[in-house]
């Protein structure tokens, strides 16, 4: 990754097919890098939530904001400000287990970061991560010596701090 | 609430109508059959049968872009919708506001008749292809759908920066028939218009402009679009500020005025060019700053504080960083401008100034200066502004024959000059020219060439033959595909690939092959009475003019080099 900053930018759109094709499209067109992105429902049904995590220089950024607040689709677009908002990212890890020693190491390591066991076989463990970015990079790294079999992740989704919300009339 | 059972495709042509369609350009086929069969009742409608889709979209675009108003072309799904996406991205890099509607297969119906998205028959995934050169597209899934798609569709092309909307009608939808409410609704999602500016970003302009000792105004297609010409004119007056245009936005100024510059650019008048370096403040409106236009953004107007008047925000900061931002219509800005410049500044300041443009213009793009006597590019150009009235309409192809309209055409008017800027498509001028003679029909219409643009669009001499859409078509006939054989024979050494056209075909015969008239013109004395004979025709003219094949468009600044590094003379 080139030196760049890591900026995370919520947008409401309106929920409903091809509204993420114009988006990814965007991206790739203009030759913006996309980290991570998620999308779901909000609690106003017609309207979904986008969370892009993008790495670049503070006038990509900048392009993108704009870019993205252009699209037709797009209700809202907001720039998370550092340390001011709250995010989190979930990650399914299966990890390979040799005997009884590693399985209760592994279960040690859960305990700590406060994951979940969520399926056992004789020489697998799959755990459940939740937490920022960092600290699942923390947890994968202490996984790393047992095996990693197979990882998901589904990249971060985020909410400014505070009593403030958007509502978006229909 | 009014309901009416109809069908979809009579739907789409009574919303049509309201959003008072007179024209389409188009081309029929399987998946757009009931909309061509609703188009038998509805008679105020005139469809124009382009020969190439391509030109279907060109043609509507000439016809948006002489007018004002949207332009609407058609065609049938799959070949029919992929050919007209050339002239849709056209659209889109120019900002011009036209309306494509596409035939689709079947989106959904009883037993077998649903086939969107299994590779049916001329199934081409359309809002797909052209997402990236659209300003929205809409497929209506239901009868009902239609009228607020088609209402939203026209909205959104025509309105803040334009541009094209397609909508993809799966033909289930044209055919099935429905309860539909005749409405003006519309469906628009987060789409917002910047009009109005921040009073505090005009107050901070107006205070540069108050002190500027050597301002220039630069006009983009932006100002053309808002019809803020009127006002262009008034604040040069006010600023004593001479005024350049982009490539868009020639016919913004008139180029007449003693403080016209021209256009900028790469191939742009070499006064213009040389003073935007002199500038300590820049005026810029409804410009992009394309890369054509700057040249190397290093030196580009590097001495001037920089004001930016644009209605999309996204072009704010893009390609050069501007010292006062304001996001807002052009003509609306430019009021408040005026307002609050003349408040602080005295009429008629700004002698040195105005002085030192008329010597530069004097010096550097002295028109009548060594005229020649026979009949180039240059001297056609000055004859031809001659022989137009001022409302005269100029399209032009792209290449050389462009580069010499935006050097020696003088444009007087707004919506004059319409050429393919932004995509640079050969093959353009023509049906744009007929489309904007459909739009003008009272007013003559010329689209300059050269012999490899024309042949790309040829075969739409058929169209303005057979719907007596009269034009003027000047080929500057050098055999050769001329910008790329320039660039060829300056800056790869001469090695020519490519660029010989060899047997062209006739001219003169080829328009009489289609029922047009041809001349070939060798003379000034020629030229003048073929372009009189063709204004008063009331068929198409081809007029075909022998240049010499290695004939540079210079002045010239070369990729890379800033606009001060222009090479050659006017």
């Amino acid at each position: 990754m080139e030196a760049g900053k890591t900026k995370v930018i919520s947008v409401l759109v309106e929920n409903k097919p091809g509204v993420l094709h114009l988006i990814a499209n965007l991206f790739r067109r203009r030759n913006f890098n996309i980290e991570s992105i998620t999308v779901g429902p909000t609690e106003q049904p017609h309207i979904a939530r986008m969370t892009i995590t993008v790495n670049e220089d503070e006038k990509t950024i900048d392009q993108v904001i704009k870019q993205v607040a252009k699209q037709i689709d797009v209700l809202k677009v907001s720039e998370l400000e550092d340390g001011n908002f709250v995010m989190r990212e979930l990650s399914l890890i299966k990890v390979k287990v040799k005997d009884s020693k590693e399985r209760s190491d592994i279960i040690n390591f859960v305990d700590v970061f406060r994951g979940r066991i969520i399926d056992v076989s004789t020489d697998s463990l799959t755990v459940e991560i939740t937490g920022t970015p960092d600290k699942i990079d923390a947890f994968l790294n202490l996984m790393k010596s047992f095996g990693i079999l197979e990882l998901a992740r589904t990249g971060i989704t985020a909410l400014a701090r505070g009593a403030k919300s958007i509502k978006i009339d229909q | 609430m009014k309901m009416a059972k109809m069908s979809g495709a009579q739907a789409l042509l009574e919303s049509l109508e309201r959003q008072k369609v007179d024209t389409i350009f188009g081309i029929l086929g399987g998946a757009i059959l009931p909309v061509y069969d609703a188009l038998c009742d509805h008679k105020k409608i005139r469809h124009i049968l382009a020969r190439h889709e391509q030109c279907a979209a060109h043609e509507a675009e000439g016809f948006a872009r002489a007018s004002g108003r949207v332009g609407v072309c058609m065609a049938t799904s799959g070949p029919g919708a992929t050919n007209l996406v050339t002239g849709i991205a056209n659209a889109y890099m120019d900002s011009s506001p036209i309306v494509a509607l596409t035939g689709q297969v079947p989106a959904s119906g009883v037993n077998t008749t649903y086939m969107i998205g299994r590779d049916a028959f001329q199934e081409a995934d359309i809002i797909g292809i052209t997402t990236a050169v659209t300003k929205y597209s809409f497929q209506p899934r239901s009868v009902a759908e239609v009228p607020v798609a088609v209402n939203s569709a026209f909205y959104i092309a025509s309105t803040g920066r334009p541009g094209p909307v397609l909508i993809d009608l799966p033909k289930n939808v044209q055919a099935g028939i429905g309860d539909v409410e005749m409405t003006d609704k519309i469906s628009i999602g987060g789409y917002k218009l910047n009009i109005e500016p921040d009073p505090a970003k005009i107050s901070e302009a107006s205070d540069l402009l108050t002190k500027a000792q050597t301002p220039i105004i630069l006009c983009g297609g932006g100002v053309i679009t808002s019809g803020a010409s009127d006002e262009i004119v008034q604040m040069s007056d006010l600023l004593m500020a001479p005024v350049a245009t982009t490539f868009m936005g020639k016919g913004a100024f008139p180029e007449t005025h003693p403080l016209s510059l021209g256009s900028i650019g790469m191939h742009g008048n070499p006064a213009a060019n040389r003073l935007m370096g002199e500038a300590d403040v820049l005026l810029a409106i409804g410009t992009r700053f394309g890369d054509r236009a700057t040249a190397n953004l290093d030196t580009f107007a590097s001495h001037a504080k920089i004001i930016h008047i644009e209605i999309d925000n996204a072009e704010i900061n893009k390609n050069i960083e501007v010292d006062v931002p304001i996001v807002a219509d052009a003509k609306v800005a430019l009021k408040m401008l005026l307002n609050a410049t003349s408040k602080k500044l005295r009429k008629g300041e700004g002698k040195d100034w105005t002085k030192r443009v008329k010597e530069v213009k004097e010096k550097l793009s002295p028109l009548i200066k060594d005229l020649p006597k026979d009949l180039v590019p240059k001297t056609l150009l000055l004859e031809l502004r001659k022989l137009l009235p001022e409302n005269g309409i100029i399209t032009t192809e792209v290449g050389q024959n462009q580069m010499w309209s935006a050097l020696y055409f003088k444009a007087l008017k707004p919506r004059t000059f319409i050429s393919s800027g932004g995509l640079g498509t050969m093959g353009f001028g023509f049906p744009a020219a007929i489309g904007a003679r459909v739009a003008c029909p009272d007013r003559p219409v010329v689209d300059i060439a050269g012999d490899g643009s024309f042949i790309m669009s040829e075969q739409e001499l058929a169209t303005s033959v057979t719907e007596d859409i009269p034009v003027i078509v000047i080929v500057l006939n050098n055999s050769v595909l001329g910008m790329v054989a320039q660039w060829q024979r300056t800056l790869y050494e001469r090695r020519y690939m490519a660029i010989n056209l060899g047997k062209v075909p006739d001219m003169v015969k080829l328009a009489e092959a289609y029922g047009a008239q041809g001349f070939r013109v060798n003379s000034i004395s020629e030229f003048q009475k073929a372009v009189k004979t063709a204004l008063s025709s009331k068929v198409t003219t081809v007029i075909d003019v022998p240049i010499g094949s290695e004939t540079d468009v210079v002045p010239f600044v070369p990729p890379g080099c800033g606009l001060p590094q222009q090479r050659g003379d006017y």
